[in-house]
């Protein structure tokens, strides 16, 4: 079916904005994936996956430009042995990164592997991608897979020593970035993945990942906290036999956020537990939309995400279980938030079950309220001050996300930059 | 210590007057308990002294040695000295139990102008005042009052005011939801905080929970009014022969 026209010229503009880079071996998969943006056309309000999120500013030819944002802290995950690869808007930053090497995995940069026609990660790059275009189109994700300039490519073949850190760095008020990671986990791997940073005025980021049976991946992430930045952010998550694979994120400012997690549960007895916290105050919205897949007997997810607004911010949560005939013994989970700080602010939500199998359990659970007013009283009625009752009640709001965190320094990091900018957006 | 003078309390939502010209003098040192009937004002009072939002004060003064209750936040009443032993404690999920303690041991003692405690100080405080309470490491870690029994919740109130030490102590039907062994507990915690340095005020129902607590002086609330104040024996006048009589009595 033709694309409307408006729909087609937003989408030629945006195209012409861009150039195909070298692929080698991904050059096959890039031009299916332009063809893929071309046939879905990208995201218009119209649309119904985006009718909580404008994606206007995600499309435009021109990235609209991002003030740089000094935090006055230092950067989130720094006490953590960690193996660091630094992107710059989006350039890869050879001096400020680690050596590409870690006992038991291989890892190489998208760019420079262009240069092989073969490669492990042509069964996987733009390949769960394009699965994941199915029952939902993410033309989004189709662009990044057929524009990526650079990411990573790592294979997993051992449990490595340390997490590997994404770092991404905005120095550009004007950067436009797309990166494209690749995480392939071999049969009983575990490895952790830790991003953070504001990356560019405008990012566009996938991440394909295959867990092999019995794998496991952790996956920490802080988005930063630049108050202009942009970012559409994809992950997509094949799950094999008894294979883990758990993510959280935490976002806190930047004026526009949409997450995007797709999981599919194509292995007996795995699990799959994604979690977010985001803090919000003033111009924010932050979109998360997940959709778990479940394909197996007798796997296991959960969905957690918790969002706390204030003066005028926006929180939205899109979340999907499907369950397909077969999969018997599901047990799916999902709750989504909101502790809404004023009246000024909002959180919509689409929670979403959809069941083909008789002998499962899930469950569903969606709200919005405001601080418990007896609780703040008997904190105060301690002695506690408001200000410091409230902090207090907001975390523990927000506990249920962050315990998703399996690693208890990085759990703490996570807090310890909650409750700093629960300190810094006080109402006073 | 607490001096009360002719307080008038009303509603803020709805134009209804609870208290209607209380007076009441406790000393430090003392007990005095507070009984009376269901809708007498006695829980009004107690959270229009801690604090709680809902009630306007239309006359009258409440003061702790000298100062001026009323005007302060329920958190600087707090760090005054007074403490409210709730009817029903508030279940606070996501907060650990130790945790809330120490961050509120801590606030008053900076709003005193106090050197923090240590956390190995606070750690060796609480676990031998917990221990006098039976209440074990669990119950510490768990979220404040998150699955606490009746007599459990009762138990932590107390053990909060024996770390919190205020020179103020209201106990809001303490004995409400405790059977005869968890009483015992409670009363004996309670006593074990009794010094001449510090007040109890026990609102209560029943006399029961007084032959634990012995109080120096009973007070009969009804209307909203202080209308007969006697020694101890006013209590069991009141378990053997109801309220009827002496407010017959005194209309």
């Amino acid at each position: 079916m033709a694309l409307p026209q408006l729909k087609q010229d937003a989408t030629e503009a945006r195209l012409s904005a861009l150039s195909l880079p070298e692929g080698g071996w991904s050059s096959a998969a890039r031009a299916d994936a332009l063809a893929r943006v071309r046939a879905m056309g990208l995201p218009s309000r119209r649309d119904e996956y985006w009718k909580y999120t404008r994606p206007d500013t995600l499309v435009d030819a021109d990235a609209p430009k991002a003030a740089l944002f000094d935090a006055q802290e230092e950067p989130i995950f720094g006490e953590i042995d960690r193996l660091k690869i630094v992107f710059v808007d989006g350039v890869f930053d050879a001096a400020a990164s680690d050596d590409l090497s870690l006992d038991g995995i291989e890892i190489e940069r998208l760019a420079t592997s262009a240069a092989s026609d073969i490669h492990w990660a042509k069964d996987i790059y733009g390949v769960l991608e394009a699965k994941g275009q199915d029952p939902v189109e993410r033309p989004l994700a189709a662009l990044n897979t057929a524009f990526a300039t650079d990411g990573i490519l790592v294979h997993v073949k051992q449990t490595p020593s340390k997490p590997i850190s994404l770092i991404y760095i905005h120095s550009d008020e004007g950067s436009d970035a797309i990166l494209h990671h690749v995480i392939k986990v071999d049969s009983g791997a575990s490895v952790t993945v830790l991003e953070n940073g504001p990356a560019a005025a405008r990012f566009n980021k996938c991440m394909e990942i295959d867990l092999a049976d019995n794998a496991t991946l952790h996956h920490v992430r802080a988005q930063g906290r630049d108050h202009e930045r942009r970012a559409a952010t994809h992950m997509f998550a094949r799950l094999g036999t008894e294979s883990v694979f758990k993510s959280f994120t935490l976002t806190a400012n930047g004026v526009l956020t949409r997450n995007e997690v797709v999981i599919e549960l194509t292995g007996d007895d795995a699990v799959a537990h994604v979690a977010g916290a985001c803090v919000g105050d003033g111009d924010f919205h932050h979109d998360d939309t997940v959709f778990v897949t479940h394909d197996a007997v007798n796997c296991e997810s959960r969905q957690v995400f918790k969002k706390v607004l204030r003066n005028g911010a926006t929180g939205v949560f899109q979340g999907k279980i499907l369950v397909k005939e077969g999969a018997q013994k599901t047990d799916g989970y999902q709750i989504s938030q909101s502790l809404l700080l004023d009246d000024d602010s909002q959180f919509l939500a689409k929670p979403e079950l959809e069941i083909y199998a008789d002998d499962v359990a899930c469950s569903h659970g969606s709200t919005s309220g405001a601080i418990d007013e007896e609780a703040l009283f008997y904190l105060r009625s301690r002695g506690v001050p408001e200000s410091d009752a409230t902090d207090l009640l907001t975390l523990a709001f927000l506990a249920e996300a962050v315990e998703e965190i399996e690693d208890e320094a990085l759990a703490e990091e996570i807090v310890s930059r909650l409750s700093e900018w629960l300190v810094r957006h006080r109402r006073s | 210590m607490l001096e009360i003078n002719n307080l008038h309390v009303k509603l803020e939502e709805e134009d209804k007057q609870i208290l209607k010209g209380v007076n009441l003098t406790v000393e430090a040192g003392k007990v005095h308990a507070i009984m009376g009937p269901n809708g007498s004002g006695k829980s009004t009072l107690s959270y229009v002294l801690s604090g709680r939002d809902g009630y306007e004060v239309t006359d009258g003064s409440a003061t702790l040695d000298g100062e001026d209750l009323l005007e302060l936040e329920p958190e600087e009443r707090a760090a005054a000295g007074l403490f409210l032993a709730f009817q029903y404690p508030v279940e606070i999920p996501g907060v650990g139990n130790m945790t809330f303690l120490r961050t509120a041991v801590n606030a008053q003692r900076k709003a005193r102008g106090e050197e923090e405690i240590s956390a190995a100080d606070f750690l060796k405080l609480i676990r031998e005042r917990a221990k006098a309470l039976k209440i074990d490491a669990d119950m510490l870690k768990r979220p404040v009052n998150v699955g606490f029994s009746g007599g459990e919740k009762k138990r932590n109130e107390i053990l909060q005011m024996a770390m919190l030490e205020p020179k103020m102590c209201i106990l809001d039907e303490t004995d409400s939801g405790l059977d005869v062994d968890a009483m015992k507990l409670v009363s004996d915690g309670v006593n074990a905080l009794r010094d001449e340095g510090r007040g109890f005020l026990v609102i209560t129902h029943y006399q029961r929970l007084l032959d634990h607590i012995k109080p120096d002086v009973v007070h009969i609330m009804a209307n909203g009014r202080i209308v007969k104040s006697g020694g101890p024996e006013l209590a069991l006048e009141v378990e053997h022969n109801g309220y009827a009589d002496i407010l017959a009595e005194v209309a």
